[in-house]
Order: C-alpha cells, then structure tokens, then sequence
C-alpha cells in the first residue's frame, strides 16, 4: 500500500482548524456527552446525577421491547435500502437509456430529495388512510383489508415505502451519474456484439456500477438507521402498539418525550455502535466484491 | 423556526424598548396552538395595552410537549423563559428539581394579593404542594364530558342522557334497534378512560395516594375497576356497539360525532367551543363522564395545563411576572379567556360573575358549565386530588401501546394492563432512583 507523508506544517493545521473545530463541537462534544449519561441517570432539570455504571444499558438489552425495536429498524433498513436503491437503478437506466422526455423526468425525479421528512410522513399519511386515503379504495372492495392503524405489518411497510420514496431521489443521482460515466464506446461495442439492452446492463454496467452500488448501500443504511424519524412521527407515531417504534424514536420518545435522558443516550450509544459494526461489515465483506477502476 | 421568529421579535422589542420608556419584559413560553395559541397571545396584548410598566414577550412552542422540551433545553442553557405553561404530567421533573418560583411565594413578594381560596379545590389541590401552596397558576383548565348527539338518542327513544355505564350500554343498544350501529366513536385515553375514569370512581391508580405521599410508588390499574372498565370497551367494539376512531386513522372519534357515525364520543370540555365551531347537522349536547353502578360518584379532576414561573430570573423580571399573572387572575380576564376558549373558569367569583350574566344560558355555551359540577362533584379526598407521579408521560405511553395491543387482538386486556403496569412500575424506580432522597415538596 502506498503511503504518503507530509511535514507538519501551521498552515495546514490553520486551515483544517474550523473543519476540526466543527466536528468538534457538534459531533465529538455531544457524543461525549451522551457517553457520560449513558452511565448515570441524569435530571432533566439539571441538578445533579448519579453513577449507575452500566445499569441504563442492561435496563435498554433486557427488554424485549428494545429487541423488537432492533428488529424492526433492521427490517426497515433493509428493506428501504433494497427498494430505494432498485428503483433509483431502474430509473436511471431508463433516464440514461434517453427515453422520450427523460430531460422532465430526470428533474423530477430529483425533487423528492428536497421534501423535509415530515412532509413526506404527512402526504403518505394522506395515500395510506384507510378511510380517506387512495388505499381505501382497496377496501371498497375487501373492507378492512388495508389498516396499517391496526396491523402492524402493514404499518411497517407504509414506513419503509415512504423512506424508500425519499431516498430513491439520492440514489437515482449517483447511478445517473455513474451510469453516464460509463464509456459510449463500451456500450456500443456490446451492442454491435449483438448485446441487448438487459443483457448490456447484467455484464457490464452492473459490474462498472459496484463502486456506486456499495457507496450508496453504506450510506442508504446508515442513514436509514439515523435518518428515519420525521416520517415515523407523522406517519405512525411508532405505533400501532410499538410496530414501527424505531431506534431513532424511541430514543426520541424516551429522552426528550419521557425525559428519560440517561436511558436514551444508552440507547444512542448502542445505536452509534450498531451502525458502526454493520459500515464495518460492509466494508470488511462486501467491499471484497467492489471492483474500482 | 420559532426561536427566530422569537429571537427577530425579541430584537424588535428590544429596539422599540430603547425608544420608548423603559419597559420591563419577560418572557412567556406557551403550548397551546392554533385557535387556542391565538387567544393566548391575545392574553398577553391585552396585559401589554393595559398598563405601560411591563411587557409580556410570548412565544408558542408548538405543543404542550415541545414546550416543555424546549424550556428544560433553554433552561440547561440558561436562556429559559420566566414562564413556561406546562401540562400536568411534564411537571413531576420541575417539582422535584425545586428550580421554579412558587406562584404564591412570588404573588406575596411581589406584594400582590390573590384570593387562593377562590379557586375552585379540584384545581387548587393539584397545583399545590402538601402544605396547599400553589406551585403554578392554574391557566386553562378543563376535564372530560361525553358528548351525544340528541337526534339519535330521541330516535333510538333515550330520553336522559346516562349518567351510568351500564345506561350507556343500554342506550348503544336502542341505538342499534333504532338503526344507528355505532354508539360509541372510541380513541384510548389515559388521562379518560385511566385517569379521570379512576378519579370519578375514587379508585387509586397508583399506590401512596396516587403517589402523593413517596417516590416509592406503584401502579395499581390492573387490579381495579379499570379492568372492567376496559374489558368491556373490548367487548363493545367486538359487538359493534364501538369503533375505533383515532387521529392516526385519518379520522378521529370527533369526526366521526360530527358525521353522525358514531352517537357518542368522550373528550375534554375544551372541545365543546370545537364542536360548535364545526356545526354539526344535528342537535347535541355533553353530559359528565358515566361510573358504574353501585360506585359513588365523585369528583374528577383538572386537565390542561398551569404556567410556571422558573427559577434563576432578575427580581424585575419576576415583578413583571407577577402582574401578568394577576392581570390573567382578574375576572375580566377569565371572562375573556372562558368566552374565546372552550376552557372553564377557575375561580368560584369568576364562575359566580358568569353565572349572574347568564353566560351558561346562550349558546354556544349552553351546558359546558357540566363540567365544573363534575369537577366539583365532592370534595377531593385522598385518591381524587389527582397524580403526582414521575415518568408519567411514559407510563401513559406504555398504557396506549399496550391497549392498542389488546384492542388489536393481540392479547388479552388483563395482559395488556398488566403489562403496563409492570414497565410503569420500572419507570417509577428509575425516577426515583434518579430523585433518590428528595420527595415531592
């Protein structure tokens, strides 16, 4: 591996400063914070707290209810990721595959990337009421087949649609970007070899595209882990009864709700930990399938 | 959003404030939205115009909640407010904390008289400490009523409306024989169908006097009447006699009441001014919240929320404090607030004054003073002076989600109940493992 080696100079150190400065302040500082919580149990109101070693954390792991929130912010991560990343790839093709009107679409198909989470929580909310909503015609026709205020599976996937939905938007520009990198003559050759328009994408781009593929499932995880809350609070609640009580909103719920500030900066702990060991996975293992040209 | 928006209004006063007389300012963070926000912030225009000494600068904090939120997050930062108005269950941290300034301790060295014997005890009792001090200014108060549409209770041949469960029962009965299937538009409620319902029956819902007495305290709900209680809501929604309407749904219990859905529905008496606004194509009314029969009826107690006046603030700005709030006590005020608002007044002059006026006899007013006879149903005893616990808001929690579980068939009531008793309980040892020593003053 090549290594490269620089001599330690002021002016270096005055430019990284404000860089060093910020993650400072906003990352290294309240993280360290909610470390030093995690060990006590802290009052709201200031005043004072006491040392309780790692009892938020064994209170946090020996709840089932905590497991089932694991369990179902894995469910949800996976299941975003997967969707938002093969409807981005879809779309793409078909953009850089220069269908008619593909100009409108790929601008279109942007925006959703700039709508705030709750908004998105709040129009899926409107597309999955099940009295009111497009999906109630569903029940016109089976009544009270779709209720995701009632069934929890339902619930679930009304969540990891509307993630998905926003997300594809952030996808969507980096295989544009990356479908379009891809050499003309490349294609083209494969073309002429009598390649058709599947079999091109299957043998070459795909292959071309996993430096894409995995930057974008590295991120599409972590932020599916970081990043659900606006849609959970407007379009759930968490509920019903707990089904969709995500990592990041229960430790919303617990801390700024319940005002239980040591038991959430645990949970944010073994959140941070958790999303480190799955980038680290992806790194150790998945990355070996990367091919970087 | 907000904070700019305060912080922009902050620097115009601020501006103006260097022009013109030196005023003193505080500021005031408030909860309630909307309709009701508006009339808050109009409270505050109508202290400002009234005298030339002080100035309230009041902000809305979008919620109950994020009031709170926001206070304890300004107040680590020391850029609080001088009074926030909080709701009951987000108070349990302040008291215990001690860094606030009780109302009566600054009325008194504020050198203003309050008659605090004017408001009304079931007020008064959950706003003060042991000793019957006021920690906080009892603001806008109300408790639940049901509400019945009368054209289907006349129809299905209900003349009165029930003041027993059991009379209810019967009366989703002729509602049915008359044609109309949903009695009851239901959303769980712990403050309803937990709270007042335990108060209205004089049953604990925990164990120390509701908590009053000692951190040490557990829940009691799952051996109570409140079981039954909500087994049989269980059994009403199984027969159809009830649906679940909540705002998760896309359509609340209240809508479902204004379409003629569903005969009845349970809420705050602050609805009352809601429902009228929305004019509903029929001809209802409220009656106080049902008990069971062979229970004596008494008192349920206050909802809404009181404003608190915190701690580490100038001696002028607490001043100003002081005769705003003296200026909310007035009954012209109360008046104000009680006729723009679907709240009840707090004091016995200030419902006395309404009274001799004839308020209560004009609509839309007519019969919303129901629910201070069921706040003033007896004298608050031991278990109806309300609920002093920690962790409330999550043990509320962890109630709502374990009834939606049963109510969704996932197990049974017992269950669901037990179950969230059991983390409740492990609530209150963390708050007061958290609190270890102090107790509530």
């Amino acid at each position: 591996m090549r290594r490269a080696y620089f001599k330690f100079s002021w002016v270096a150190m005055a430019l990284l400063a404000p860089q060093l400065l910020i993650i400072f302040v906003f990352f290294y500082w309240p993280s360290a914070q909610a470390v030093y919580w995690a060990f006590t149990l802290e009052q709201p109101w200031g005043g004072g707290n006491t040392w309780v070693g790692f009892e938020n954390f064994r209170n946090v792991l020996s709840d089932p209810y905590y497991w089932a929130s694991v369990r179902v912010s894995v469910i949800y991560a996976l299941g975003t990721t997967a969707l938002a990343m093969v409807m981005a790839m879809t779309l793409a093709v078909f953009v850089d595959r220069q269908l008619a009107g593909y100009k409108a679409y790929r601008v279109a198909l942007i925006w959703p990337y700039a709508i705030a989470a709750p908004a998105v929580g709040l129009a899926f909310r409107f597309v999955f009421n099940p009295n009111a909503g497009i999906l109630s015609y569903v029940n016109t026709v089976a009544p009270g087949l779709w209720d995701p205020t009632q069934s929890a599976a339902q619930a679930v996937l009304t969540v990891v649609i509307a993630g998905a939905w926003k997300q594809v938007a952030y996808s969507f520009i980096f295989f544009l970007a990356a479908l379009q990198s891809i050499p003309r003559s490349l294609t083209e050759a494969a073309a002429m070899d009598g390649a058709r328009p599947l079999r091109r994408i299957w043998d070459l781009q795909l292959p071309l595209l996993t430096p894409t593929i995995f930057f974008l499932l590295v991120i599409n995880i972590t932020d599916s882990f970081t990043d659900s809350f606006g849609i959970v609070d407007t379009l759930t609640g968490g509920g019903p009864f707990r089904a969709t009580d995500l990592m990041v909103y229960k430790i919303y719920a617990d801390g700024f709700r319940g005002f239980d500030y040591s038991g959430a900066a645990a949970q944010s702990i073994i959140l941070m930990l958790l999303v480190m060991a799955l980038t680290f996975v992806q790194f150790r293992y998945v990355e070996r399938r990367v091919h970087y040209t | 959003m907000n904070t700019k928006l305060a912080s922009a209004a902050l620097a115009l006063l601020a501006s103006a404030g260097a022009a013109s007389a030196e005023k003193i300012q505080f500021e005031y963070w408030y909860g309630l939205t909307g309709d009701l926000g508006k009339v808050v912030a109009e409270t505050c225009n109508r202290f400002n115009a009234s005298q030339d000494q002080y100035e309230a600068v009041c902000v809305g904090q979008d919620g109950y909640e994020k009031a709170v939120q926001n206070t304890i997050a300004a107040f680590r930062a020391g850029k609080h407010p001088t009074i926030v108005q909080s709701f009951d269950a987000g108070t349990a941290d302040l008291m215990l904390s001690g860094e606030f300034y009780p109302v009566k301790k600054l009325m008194e060295d504020a050198g203003l008289t309050i008659d605090w014997a004017n408001y009304f005890p079931g007020i008064a009792n959950y706003y003060s400490a042991s000793n019957g001090d006021f920690f906080s200014m009892p603001f806008n108060s109300s408790t639940p009523v049901y509400y019945y549409n009368k054209d289907q209770f006349a129809k299905a041949g209900i003349s009165e409306a029930p003041l027993t469960w059991e009379g209810m029962e019967a009366a989703f009965k002729a509602l049915k024989a008359s044609g109309q299937d949903c009695g009851l538009a239901y959303a769980p409620s712990t403050w309803i169908d937990l709270e007042q319902f335990s108060m209205a029956h004089n049953i604990p819902v925990a164990t120390n006097d509701n908590g009053y007495n000692g951190l040490d305290s557990e829940l009691l709900f799952n051996t109570t009447l409140h079981l039954t209680h909500m087994e049989n809501i269980q059994r009403w929604i199984g027969e159809g006699s009830a649906l679940i309407r909540t705002a998760q749904s896309g359509k609340s219990a209240r809508d479902s009441f204004i379409e003629g859905e569903c005969s009845v529905f349970f809420s705050s008496i602050a609805d009352h001014n809601t429902v009228h606004k929305l004019e509903p194509a029929f001809a209802w009314d409220v009656q106080m919240i049902p008990v069971y029969e062979g229970s004596a009826r008494h008192n349920t107690v206050v909802g809404g929320a009181s404003l608190w006046v915190l701690s580490g603030k100038s001696a002028e700005e607490y001043k100003a404090a002081a005769n705003y709030l003296a200026f909310l006590a007035t009954p012209e005020s109360e008046e104000f607030w009680v006729s723009n608002t679907g709240y009840i007044p707090v004091t016995k002059t200030g419902y006395d004054a309404l009274l001799a006026k004839g308020f209560y006899n004009n609509q839309p007013y007519v019969n919303r003073d129901i629910a201070l006879k069921s706040l003033t149903f007896t004298e608050p005893g031991p278990l109806t002076r309300g609920i002093r616990l920690g962790s409330f808001i999550q043990i509320r929690a962890e109630w709502q989600a374990e009834v939606e579980a049963a109510l969704a068939g996932q197990k049974t009531m017992k269950e669901a109940l037990d179950t969230a008793v059991a983390r409740g309980n492990d609530n209150l040892k963390r708050f007061a493992k958290t609190y270890a020593g102090k107790s509530f003053p």
